[in-house]
C-alpha cells in the first residue's frame, strides 16, 4: 500500500468525524496564528522602534555635570570655546559635527490673542539633522540667521496650539512677542513627543535678547562620523574636554557624556525580550492544542479499534496502520498550521491597516518569516508526535483482539 | 494444506482457565469443502481464528502449506491474510460509515491490486448485490451484509476461504446461493472451510468435522 492510499483512508476517516476534526484543528490554528501574530506585533515595535530612533544612533551628547563634583570643586560650564576645541578635525576626526545650545523659558505672547510660557532653544541650523525632527511648515533658519542672530523663531506644536489654536499655516510668518523682543515665525515642528513645548531660535539671538549668558552653552550635541565610530568620538570629545577642564581622573569629570546607541541597544535588547516571552507565552497555546490532538488520537484509536482490527484480519501490515492514523493526525496539524498561517497572517495585516487608523502612530504589526516556518514546523512535529503514540499502539494491537474490542 | 497437531487453546479470565480446544490435531486437503459442526461453545470460532492467522495456539504447532505459522514475521502473517485465506466473520466486521463496494475494495487495498473497482463490482454481483454497492452496512439487511463479507473473502482470488457461519443470516433461497457459490469456488479448487448449525447446509460439505468441548468427536467423509 503506497502513501497517497493511506493519506486517502486517513481523509476518509478525519471526515466522517468532521465537527471533532476541526474542533481539535480549532486548537492548533489558534496557536499558530497566535504565534505568528505576537511576534508580527513584536517585530513591528522593533522596527518602529528602530526606526524612530536609528538616526540618533551616532548620537552623542556632552552636558555639564549637576551636583557637587568628586575633589570639591565647582563644575565649570561648557563654553564656546569648548565647542570650538571639538570642531578641531585634526584633534577629534571621529566627530562629525558639533551642535552646541543653550535652553531656558520665556513668555511668547501674540498681539491680541493668548500667551504661552514656554521653553526656549537656541542653537544652529543643523537643528533638525541633529535632533531627527521635521517641520510641518516654513523652514529652519540657515548658518547666515545664525550667524547674524536673527529674530526668527520655529515653534513646537504645543505653542501652536496655545497661540494659534493649532492651525499651523496660520503661524507660520506672524510676528510673536518672546520675552521683550519680537521675532517672526518662519516654521513649525513636527510633533516627536518628547520636546514638542518648545520656540527655537539661533543659538545668538536666544542669548542676546532672551537668555544671557556670555559664552555658556548648556548642551553640547556631537554626532559620530558613523555608528561603528561612536566609542572613538566619545574618547576624543573626552580627552578634548579633560585638556580644558584641566581633569586628570575621570572620577573627577564635571561633564557628562552620553551616547544614545548604548540606550537604544539596551532598549532594543529589552523589546526583543519582551517579543520572545510574548511569543512563549502563544507556544503554550500552540502545546494546549497539541495536547488536544494528542488526545483525540488516543481516542480516535480506542473508539476505532475494531476497524483497527478488522484492516488487520484482511492483511493490513503493521505500516499501513500506523502510516494511516499518523497521517490522519498530520493532517489534523498540517491543515490546522496552514489556516492558522493565514489566519495570523490575515490578522496582523489587517491590524496593520486598521490600528494606526484608530490610534495615531501605531506600530505597524511585519510577519516575521522565521515565526511562520517556525509554527508550522511544530505544527507537523506535534502531529508526529501527538499522534505517534496512539498510532504505533493501534499498529500493535493483534488482530484477535482488536476485534474482539467492544 | 492445513495441519494441526496437538493444538489446544486456553483462556483465562482470572482465576478459571478455559480449554477452548483440546489436544486438536487435523488435516484439510487442498481443495476439499469441509463443514464444522457441534453446539455452541464447542471451539468452532476459536478453531477457525487459528486456520486464518487471527490468533495463536496456546501450544501445538499450526502448519499452513508445510510452513510453521507460529514462526513467522506479523507482516508475513498479514501477507498470508490478506493473499492466501479469505475470512467471513460470525459478526461480518464490515467496516461501518462506509459502503461495501468500498468493503469489498479493502483487502485489495493493503495487496495493491489494479482495477479494484471492477473486481469488487463483480464480487458483489456473485453474491446478488450488484445494485447495492453504494449502501452501507447499517443500510443493508443481516443476510446482505453476510453476502458482502462473503464477496470481500472472496474478492482477492484466495486459495483457502475461511467461512464461520456464512449462511446464518440468510433465508432458505440465499443460503442456497450462497452455497453453490462456495461449491463452484470448490470446484475451481479452492479449499473451503465452514462452520454451520444447519445439517442443510453441511449437506453440501464433502467432509463434516464435529467439535464438543474443544475435542474432534467426529469426522465423517460423505
Ligand atoms: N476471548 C475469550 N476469552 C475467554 N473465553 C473465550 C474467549 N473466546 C471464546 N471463549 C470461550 O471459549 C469457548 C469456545 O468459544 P467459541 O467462540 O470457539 O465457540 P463456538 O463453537 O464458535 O460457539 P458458537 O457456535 O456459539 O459461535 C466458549 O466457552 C467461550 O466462552
Ligand atoms: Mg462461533
Amino acid at each position: 500500500m503506497n502513501l497517497l492510499e493511506a493519506a486517502r483512508i486517513a481523509a476518509r476517516g478525519l471526515r466522517t468525524n468532521k465537527l471533532r476534526s476541526v474542533l481539535t484543528m480549532l486548537g492548533i490554528i489558534i496557536g499558530v496564528a497566535a504565534v505568528i501574530i505576537l511576534v508580527a506585533f513584536g517585530n513591528g515595535l522593533q522596527r518602529f522602534v528602530a526606526d524612530a530612533f536609528g538616526p540618533l544612533a551616532n548620537q552623542i551628547q556632552i552636558t555639564k555635570t549637576q551636583g557637587a563634583i568628586s575633589g570639591n570643586r565647582a563644575a565649570r560650564d561648557l563654553t564656546d570655546a569648548d565647542v570650538d576645541a571639538l570642531s578641531d578635525r585634526a584633534r577629534a576626526p571621529a566627530l562629525g559635527s558639533v551642535t552646541p545650545s543653550v535652553n531656558g523659558s520665556a513668555v511668547l505672547q501674540v498681539v491680541g490673542d493668548g500667551q504661552y510660557r514656554s521653553s526656549i532653544l537656541g542653537t544652529q541650523a543643523d537643528y533638525l539633522d541633529v535632533a531627527n525632527r521635521e517641520l510641518v511648515v516654513g523652514s529652519f533658519f540657515d548658518d547666515q540667521q545664525a550667524r547674524n542672530k536673527a529674530k526668527v523663531v520655529v515653534l513646537g506644536p504645543n505653542p501652536v496650539a496655545t497661540l494659534f489654536g493649532g492651525r499651523a499655516g496660520e503661524a507660520l510668518g506672524k510676528d510673536v512677542r518672546v520675552g521683550r523682543t519680537t521675532f517672526r515665525v518662519i516654521g513649525v515642528l513636527k510633533g516627536n513627543g518628547q520636546q514638542d513645548d518648545v520656540a527655537v531660535m539661533p543659538l545668538g539671538a536666544a542669548r542676546s535678547y532672551l537668555l544671557g549668558g556670555g559664552d555658556v552653552v548648556d548642551s553640547i550635541t556631537v554626532r559620530a562620523v558613523s555608528t561603528d565610530a561612536v566609542s572613538q568620538a566619545v574618547q576624543q570629545a573626552s580627552a578634548i574636554l579633560d585638556q580644558r577642564h584641566a581633569i586628570r581622573n575621570p572620577d573627577e569629570r564635571d561633564f557628562t557624556v552620553t551616547a544614545l546607541q548604548r540606550l537604544l541597544d539596551q532598549s532594543s535588547q529589552v523589546l526583543s525580550f519582551v517579543t520572545i516571552f510574548v511569543a512563549a507565552v502563544a507556544g503554550i497555546s500552540l502545546i494546549v492544542g497539541s495536547i488536544g490532538v494528542a488526545n483525540i488520537m488516543l481516542v480516535t484509536v480506542t473508539e476505532r479499534t475494531r476497524e483497527i482490527g478488522i484492516r488487520k484480519a484482511i492483511g493490513a501490515r503493521r505500516r499501513a496502520i500506523l502510516q494511516q492514523f499518523l497521517i490522519e493526525s498530520m493532517i489534523l496539524t498540517g491543515v490546522g498550521g496552514l489556516l492558522g498561517i493565514l489566519l495570523g497572517i490575515g490578522l496582523s495585516v489587517a491590524a496593520g491597516v486598521v490600528l494606526p487608523r484608530l490610534v495615531a502612530d501605531f506600530p505597524v504589526p511585519s510577519v516575521s518569516v522565521g515565526s511562520v516556518v517556525l509554527a508550522f514546523t511544530v505544527s507537523l512535529l506535534i502531529g508526529l508526535v501527538a499522534g505517534g503514540y496512539p498510532a504505533n499502539r493501534a499498529a500493535r494491537m493483534r488482530p484477535i483482539d482488536a476485534l474482539r474490542h467492544q | 494444506m492445513i495441519e494441526l497437531e496437538h493444538v489446544s487453546k486456553v483462556y483465562r479470565t482470572g482465576d478459571i482457565a478455559l480449554r477452548a480446544l483440546d489436544d486438536v490435531s487435523l488435516r484439510i486437503d487442498d481443495g476439499d469443502l469441509v463443514a464444522i459442526m457441534g453446539p455452541s461453545g464447542s471451539g468452532k470460532s476459536t478453531m477457525m481464528n487459528i486456520l486464518g492467522c487471527l490468533d495463536v495456539p496456546s501450544s501445538g504447532t499450526y502448519r499452513l502449506d508445510g510452513t510453521d505459522v507460529g514462526r513467522l514475521s506479523d507482516n508475513r502473517l498479514a501477507d498470508i491474510r490478506n493473499r492466501k485465506i479469505g475470512f467471513v466473520f460470525q459478526s461480518f466486521n464490515l467496516l461501518p460509515r462506509t459502503s461495501a463496494i468500498r468493503n469489498v475494495e479493502l483487502p485489495m487495498v493493503y495487496a495493491g491490486t489494479k482495477d479494484r473497482r471492477g473486481r469488487a463490482r463483480r464480487a458483489l454481483a456473485r453474491v446478488g448485490l450488484a445494485e447495492r454497492g453504494n449502501h452501507r452496512p447499517n443500510e443493508l439487511s443481516g443476510g446482505q451484509q453476510q453476502r458482502v463479507a462473503v464477496a470481500r473473502a472472496l474478492v482477492t482470488d484466495p486459495t483457502m476461504i475461511l467461512a464461520d457461519e456464512p449462511t446464518g443470516n440468510l433465508d432458505t433461497a440465499s443460503t442456497v446461493d450462497v452455497m453453490n457459490l462456495f461449491v463452484e469456488l470448490n470446484e475451481a479448487g479452492r479449499t473451503i472451510v465452514l462452520i454451520t448449525h444447519e445439517p442443510e447446509v453441511a449437506g453440501f460439505a464433502k467432509r463434516v468435522i464435529t467439535l464438543r468441548d474443544g475435542h474432534i468427536v467426529g469426522d465423517e467423509r460423505r
